[in-house]
Order: C-alpha cells, then sequence, then structure tokens
C-alpha cells in the first residue's frame, strides 16, 4: 500500500511540475459548462443540476480514456518505464499509483465544474448529494479508467491517442451525455442503456437528483467494467514495453 | 547456488532469433563483463535476467526464483542501456523514488557524493548533461545496497575522467558484490572484469578470463597493395576490397617480417589493430566455420 502510495506522489509530483498541464485538464469540462449548459439549462433548476452531473461525467470519461490511454502509451516509450519494472514491485503497485493520480487531477478538473455549477445555473446539491456523487463518479470511472489502461499497454502513442478519440465520440454521444435523461434524439434513447457512459452518468444523476437507475443501464455498466479491466489485466501482461520490428 | 543463471535460453522477436540456446551461470562475486558487439544478444540477456521479458523456451533464475517475481529483485540493482529518467523530477527525487522499494537504502546524500552529483541534488533531471544523467542512471542501479547489479554499457557517454572514476567504483563494489557488465570496448572488460563472456549472434562464443579472451580477440589488420600472395603463416583472414589486400593476424609483427623474408613486393604498409566488431566477426566466422 505504502509503494501504491509513492508511485502515485511521484506522479503527482511529475504532473503538478508542468502546471499548464492541470490547468489544461480542468478547461476543456468548464469550458464547456459554460458554452452548453449555462445559456441553454441556466435558469432550471432540475435541468441544469442534471446537465452540470453530464458534464461531470464526460470530464471523468475524457480525463480516464485519455490519461490513461495516451498517458500509459507515452510511459511505455520511455526508458524509465522498463527501470521502473525491475525495480522489486509488483504490477499492483504501478497500477494503483497511476489510478490514485489520475483520481486526484480528475476531481481537480471537476471542482470548476462543480463551482460554475453553482455560482452560475440554477443547479442545487445537497452536501449529501455531492459526497453521493463523488462516489458515484469514483465508480463510474472504474470502465473508463480499465479502457484507458488497456488502450496504453496495448497500443504505441499515435495510435493509443486515435483509438482513445474513436472510442470517445461514440460513447459520449451514444450514451446521450449531452442531453437531458430522456431528452436525447430517438436512437440515441434506443443504443443508450447499452453502453457504459448511460449508466455510468445515471449514477450520478440518481446521486444529485430524483432520477431512477434503469436495470438494463446498471447491468451494461457491470458487464463493460469487467471486460475492460479483463482487456487492461491481458493487455498489461502481454506487454513487455513498446516493440519495434 | 549461482545468483543467477539461464538454461538453454532462446528469445526470439517475431523471426529474429536474438539468443539461440544460451545457458550462463553467475555466481557470487566479481565481475562479469559480457562483451559483443551491437545486436549480440548481450542486452537480450539482461533484460531477460532481470525480468522484463520471458524466455521463447528456457529458463531463467534469479536467486533461485523466477526474475519475474518481485521478491527475486529485492537484491538486484539495474541499469538499463538507455537512460530515461522523469525530466521534471529533481536528482534527490529520483533516489527518493528508488530508495523507497527498498529495505535498507543507501542515504540519498552518500549515493550523489559517491557519483559526484551532490550538487545537482536540487535540480531537475531535464537539466541535467548527458554524463551527469548516465551517472544518476548507474547510481540508481546501487540505491538498495544490491548483491546482484546488472550495468547495460554503463559508461557510454561518459568522458573519460568520468568513465574512470566510474571503474573505480565498480571495481570496488566487485570485491564484495557480483557485477554483471555489458560493453563493446574490450578496454573497458579488461579494467573491471574478472570473467569474460563473448556473445556473437545470440550465442556464448567464449567463456574465459580476461586474458585469454584478449588473446582470441586481438587481432591486428595489415593492409598493402600488392599482386600476389603466397601463402603466409599465421593469417586468419584475407580480404580484398578497392585494390587492397588486408591480412587478419594475431601477430602483425611477424607477419611483417615474412612479406619481407619472402621477399612479396608491397606498397603503402599499414598496420592496424582491428576493431572489437572485427575480431569478433572473426571469431564468429571461426566458430560457426568449424
Amino acid at each position: 500500500m505504502s509503494l501504491a502510495l509513492t508511485h502515485a506522489r511521484f506522479r503527482i509530483l511529475e504532473t503538478l511540475r508542468i502546471p499548464v498541464a492541470v490547468v489544461g485538464g480542468a478547461f476543456f469540462p468548464a469550458a464547456s459548462m459554460l458554452f452548453f449548459v449555462v445559456p441553454f439549462a441556466g435558469d432550471d433548476a432540475v435541468g441544469a443540476t442534471y446537465a452540470t452531473a453530464s458534464m461531470v461525467m464526460f470530464a471523468v470519461m475524457t480525463s480516464s480514456l485519455f490519461t490513461y490511454g495516451v498517458g500509459v502509451a507515452e510511459d511505455r516509450a520511455q526508458p524509465w518505464d522498463p527501470f521502473s519494472r525491475t525495480l522489486p514491485a509488483g504490477p499492483a503497485a504501478a497500477f494503483a499509483g497511476r489510478v490514485l493520480s489520475g483520481l486526484t487531477f480528475m476531481f481537480i478538473s471537476l471542482i470548476p465544474v462543480v463551482i460554475i455549477g453553482a455560482a452560475l445555473t440554477a443547479a442545487t446539491a445537497s452536501p449529501w448529494q455531492l459526497l453521493l456523487a463523488l462516489g458515484a463518479v469514483v465508480l463510474s470511472a472504474l470502465p473508463f479508467t480499465f479502457m484507458g489502461l488497456a488502450i496504453g499497454y496495448a497500443l504505441p502513442t499515435k495510435a493509443a491517442l486515435a483509438v482513445a478519440q474513436i472510442i470517445f465520440f461514440p460513447l459520449a454521444f451514444g450514451g446521450g451525455l449531452l442531453s437531458a435523461p430522456g431528452d436525447a434524439p430517438g436512437f440515441v434513447e434506443t443504443i443508450a442503456p447499452y453502453l457504459p457512459t448511460r449508466g455510468a452518468v445515471e449514477l450520478v444523476w440518481a446521486a444529485v437528483g430524483d432520477f431512477e437507475v434503469s436495470t438494463t443501464s446498471m447491468v451494461a455498466l457491470a458487464v463493460w467494467t469487467v471486460a475492460a479491466a479483463a482487456l487492461a489485466a491481458w493487455a498489461y501482461r502481454r506487454d513487455e514495453g513498446v516493440r519495434f520490428s | 547456488m549461482p545468483l543467477a543463471r539461464t538454461i538453454d535460453v532462446t528469445r526470439r522477436y517475431g523471426d529474429r532469433t536474438a539468443l539461440d540456446g544460451v545457458s550462463l551461470d553467475i555466481p557470487a562475486g566479481g565481475v562479469v563483463g559480457l562483451l559483443g558487439p551491437n545486436g549480440a544478444g548481450k542486452s537480450t540477456l539482461i533484460n531477460l535476467l532481470v525480468g522484463l521479458r520471458k524466455p521463447t523456451s528456457g529458463a531463467v533464475e534469479l536467486f533461485g526464483g523466477d526474475p519475474r517475481d518481485p521478491a527475486s529483485r529485492r537484491r538486484i540493482g539495474v541499469t538499463p542501456q538507455e537512460t530515461g529518467l522523469p525530466a521534471t523530477l529533481r536528482v534527490s527525487e529520483c533516489v527518493a523514488f528508488v530508495a523507497a522499494h527498498f529495505a535498507d537504502p543507501v542515504p540519498a546524500g552518500a549515493l550523489l557524493e559517491d557519483f559526484g552529483l551532490a550538487e545537482v541534488a536540487r535540480r531537475q533531471t531535464g537539466g541535467l548533461s548527458g554524463g551527469q544523467k548516465r551517472r544518476l542512471a548507474v547510481a540508481l542501479a546501487f540505491v538498495g545496497r544490491p548483491e546482484l547489479v546488472f550495468l547495460d554499457e554503463p559508461t557510454t557517454g561518459l568522458d573519460v575522467q568520468a568513465r574512470r572514476d566510474l571503474w573505480t567504483y565498480i571495481k570496488d563494489y566487485g570485491r564484495t558484490g557480483t557485477v554483471v557488465l555489458t560493453s563493446h570496448y574490450l578496454e573497458e572488460i579488461e579494467a573491471l572484469a574478472d570473467r569474460v563472456v563473448v556473445i556473437g549472434g545470440g550465442r556464448v562464443l567464449a567463456d574465459d578470463t580476461v586474458e585469454s579472451i584478449r588473446g582470441m580477440v586481438g587481432i591486428h589488420r595489415v593492409s598493402l597493395d600488392t599482386i600476389t600472395l603466397p601463402e603466409l603463416p599465421g593469417v586468419v583472414g584475407v580480404e580484398e576490397a578497392a585494390g587492397r589486400t588486408s591480412l587478419l593476424t594475431p601477430d602483425p609483427d611477424q607477419l611483417v617480417r615474412d612479406l619481407v623474408a619472402m621477399n612479396v613486393p608491397f606498397r603503402g604498409l599499414q598496420v592496424q589493430p582491428t576493431t572489437l566488431e572485427e575480431a569478433f566477426l572473426t571469431l564468429t566466422t571461426a566458430k560457426t566455420g568449424s
């Protein structure tokens, strides 16, 4: 456990030394809030709360897929990675350290979203609901974290970036992240329950509002999480650093 | 029991064979030099021994266990061939990170002092010179007071003084610990190793003392312009290129005496020590030819 914390500490330190990376990570979701939520759903308390929750999920998904997908692929191409794999620590410490530091920066990038939601829209949530939402966010981040890790361990950087983008887009839109509950275009409503994004955002909606999660979405979310975790473990095991032929 | 060993290990990358049936024991104590040209399989052998890669067939043992099990790696230290340090971390932070993995690490101050890095302890590694980075990469192998250290071309990119200092350190370490070191500089192996393992084409070509390896690879190239050449004793290879003839021999002085004694007409005589790579080629061809 202490090794996982050591790994997390040095990862966080590494990122903090490049402050613009932290700012950049927080910019996208905050800007999306300002452009898409504040003007359209700002006055409607329920709508704004749901939309803010969706935007939070959007940020979580982006940051998981890209931080882990591209981050892991990039690290594997650096000679520091094989060196640290010769140290007497199993994959768990590195894995956990990576996820802990990822969660830290994810929460940092969520702070402006919540602040904008509270200050500029009619969105409301009690402290208890916020705490619940925090738990929901961590749970919902899992499938995307595993997807990111699988991508990162399986592919070189440029391919990882492309694949993360390709996966990200249909998941975000198909999962109905950009519309209020029950308000998405017809075909999105049809496919959404089978995508992990929908189950994930439903958890957050349920945490902050009067939303009832659907069984289909929850089962789909669980299946996606397990499948992505298996894929990540497989990719990690077969990885021996980036290979060139 | 040896500290580390490979048993009939073969490693392929796709259809390229990097190691071909290598069996090697690393007993406790002393410095073992792995010598061979680029692409001979030295780094692959090290990567297998430290658990970075799996053999395609055969077995690898480290302290009696599988090197891919973290517990087997508690008593080793490694410097990979390529230097890679997290650019934004400070020198002392890199040492602290590695030290966190070991039960009884060397205090950072003393270690950095030994490697001449005490003044740059607070600097980010991205701001170090190439030589300082390399020295830090080597220092990191010694953080955990290892019993067995793997150094893959440790002195690449170091100036003469830094190289000598590092040699002294490694030699001292070899008195109580065990070091496995790769190099393609014969000079470096001569200065440090008690035992030399010559690797070429993925196989162990020779495994012997420094003395006898030097005899095997100490080949000279005698090149000259000539038309006819009689049969000459002691010539292990003849090459013709651009009208010049090159004779490879372990004893160039005797060869020149023979040329003169036999009245062979020649011009533009040159005697050069062969590079290690050429010597290896000779050794490799001799092995596969016989």
